[in-house]
């Protein structure tokens, strides 16, 4: 398989009035063409805003502050914004958390496809409305709903035509931020579902990003653990739910009820998300971990390669 | 579309219009009637007005209403109904063309002061603070001083002074409707900045602004009579409501009221038409206001 996307040392910071929000913090990162990745992590991880960084869409106050982005042999950083805007959508493009909010109430749903079409291909209204119509049925909008507004939708309908605009040109990455987690566990379900379908007859690559790691073994081939702006585990997903390696990842499946056995206590991992703001020395996870030595409180430890494309940030390794 | 925003808003406007009492209702048909009968007045002033309104010497000086003079004659013997029905004309074309233009102006610089934003913004919005910081009729005064008399001086000077309020009620708008997810969205699908404003933010800042338009134009006929009453900008060959008021408003000492009543009337009478039609709309438009 061929390589997609090289990230090399990526940082981002937010410059708040509180001081440096390092929520993205020298992530290196790789993946290939056509692969799926679950990004997992807990709410202020970086995993969003690693997403959003790919793009080059970070909001202000937030900045991308060193490292490279290589998408299939182009370095993204350093492009101009114009440049930029070719990229996005056509060959990365995103797919938003909340359905609701991310199409233009006062725009059809259907020329949301147009106009994006129309972005970026030099198409009369009336080919990139055929071609809409295509990519509305491939995920289940039935053709009479073109001229419908967006209020006319279920929060599941709209999420589809979110994933319709996403992949309407082809891209070859989407970036998938909590596409379900504003939706019922059915359509959940049927949601992922589509996606599955979808990248596979399309040959994407995909990161989905997420907090629910429940999701991530019957979609990603891979999982990128991320905690505290850092990466610090990285393994296919097999071998993840077989036998996490972080003991991040080992206590994140540990809280995860198990439906089985109901009168088991709900598991949590003790303390809080560290402040990125000054982030603890050492490990970050250190002073939440109950394997955590004196060194692991002293100094970072490094990515380690444990073999097969595993890649875990402990000294346990 | 962007295109359809505006009849479609008319559409549910009116919808709602037919299922609601009350009030506002009234307001909006009534202000609407009022504007109407303006706007025919002007069209037809050339049928209708029974005497050419810059002719002396029709009448004797100062006739009291009578059939032959509805509304009686001015110092100069001119009939005042015919004048009053030609002013019409001035004043809907200064109103509603300086109303356009500073729609317009107010309008598009709000939408790029607002969505380019930093130094641009930081530059613009000064610039239109300080405008509105005047009071609208001082400036009207100065520009229209500055600029000298005839119709285009006269339009450009209400202008310049209902700019800002386009500029900064837009430029919120879009500060606002630019953090929207759906713009976010639309960004990360590859839309540049103009599809950006112009497909996606300017549809949903337009709701605001017919209602400030009409009100606006309320105002904008008072500032008229104003600068007219005071015998600036307009020149005199223009029959027009506020010198007529003007001129009338002398003779009063004489008990001679009928010169200046009837003018005054019609500024009272068109300045309400805006401002019903505008409240009516507002309430009726606004679904916070309206739930009372």
């Amino acid at each position: 398989m061929s390589q997609l996307l090289k990230i090399e040392g990526l940082s981002v910071h937010y410059y708040t009035e509180d001081g440096i929000v390092r929520a993205v913090d020298k992530v290196d990162f790789l993946m290939n063409r056509g692969e799926t990745i679950g990004l997992v992590g807990e709410s202020g991880s970086g995993k969003s805003t690693f997403g959003l960084a790919i793009l080059r869409l970070v909001p202000p106050p937030g900045r991308i502050v060193g490292g490279k982005i290589i998408f299939d042999g182009t370095e993204l950083t350093s492009l101009d914004e114009r440049e930029m805007q070719k990229i996005r959508g056509r060959r990365i493009s995103m797919v938003f958390q909340d359905p609701t909010t991310s199409l233009d109430p006062l725009m059809k749903v259907g020329d949301h496809l147009v106009e994006t079409i129309m972005a970026h291909e030099n198409v009369t209204r009336e080919e990139a409305k055929e071609r809409a119509l295509k990519m509305l049925e491939q995920v289940g909008i039935r053709p009479e709903r073109f001229g419908d507004y967006p209020h006319q939708f279920s929060g599941g309908m709209r999420q589809r035509v979110g994933i319709a605009l996403a992949l309407a040109l082809n891209p070859d990455l989407v970036i998938a931020d909590e596409p379900t987690s504003s939706l019922d566990v059915i359509v959940q379900f049927q949601i992922l579902d589509l996606m599955k379908r979808l990248k596979e007859l399309y040959d994407m690559g995909m990161i989905l990003v997420t907090h629910d790691i429940s999701i991530v073994p019957g979609i990603a081939d891979r999982i990128a653990l991320m905690y505290a702006g850092q990466l610090i585990e990285l393994a296919d997903v097999n071998s993840f739910f077989d036998e996490p390696l972080h003991p991040y990842g080992k206590a994140l499946l540990e809280s995860v009820p198990n439906i089985q056995f109901s009168d088991q206590k709900l598991k949590y991992i003790l303390g809080n998300p560290p402040d990125l703001i000054n982030p603890p020395r050492g490990c970050r996870f250190s002073p939440r971990c109950p394997y955590a030595t004196e060194r692991c409180r002293r100094e970072e430890p490094p990515m380690i390669n444990v073999g097969s494309d595993r890649l875990v940030k402990c000294f346990r390794y | 579309m962007a295109n359809l925003t505006i009849p479609r808003m008319i559409m549910s406007g009116l919808s709602r219009l037919s299922l609601r009492r009350g009030a506002e209702r009234l307001f909006v048909v009534a202000g609407l009637a009022i504007i109407l009968a303006f706007v025919f007045m002007a069209i037809l002033a050339p049928v209708i007005a029974p005497y050419d309104p810059n002719k002396t010497g029709v009448g004797r000086l100062y006739e009291s209403p009578n059939p032959r003079f509805p509304m009686g004659t001015d110092r100069l013997g001119r009939d005042i109904l015919s004048r009053v029905i030609w002013g019409s004309r001035i004043v809907l074309i200064v109103t509603l063309s300086s109303m356009a233009l500073s729609s317009i102006c107010g309008v598009i610089l709000g939408l790029i002061s607002g969505y380019v934003g930093g130094k641009l913004d930081t530059v613009l919005s000064l610039f239109m603070d300080s405008l509105y910081a005047f009071p609208g009729l001082i400036l009207a005064i100065a520009l229209a001083v500055m600029l000298g008399q005839g119709i285009m001086p006269v339009i450009v000077s209400l202008t310049v002074v209902y700019v800002p309020i386009y500029f900064r009620m837009i430029r919120g708008e879009v500060l606002s409707v630019k953090e929207s997810l759906f713009v976010e969205a639309a960004r990360a699908v590859g839309a540049n900045g103009r599809t950006l404003i112009f497909k996606y933010i300017f549809p949903n800042v337009i709701p605001s602004i017919p209602i400030v338009l009409s009100l606006n134009a309320a105002d904008a006929v008072l500032t008229l009579a104003a600068l007219s009453f005071l015998g600036l900008g307009l020149p005199a060959h223009i029959p027009d409501w506020g010198f007529d008021l003007r001129m009338g408003y002398g003779a009063l000492t004489a008990k001679i009221w009928w010169p200046g009543t009837f003018p005054g009337l019609m500024i009272v009478l068109l300045t309400l038409g805006f401002s019903l039609f505008g409240e009516g709309l507002a309430e009726i438009l606004n679904p916070k206001l309206s739930r009372r």
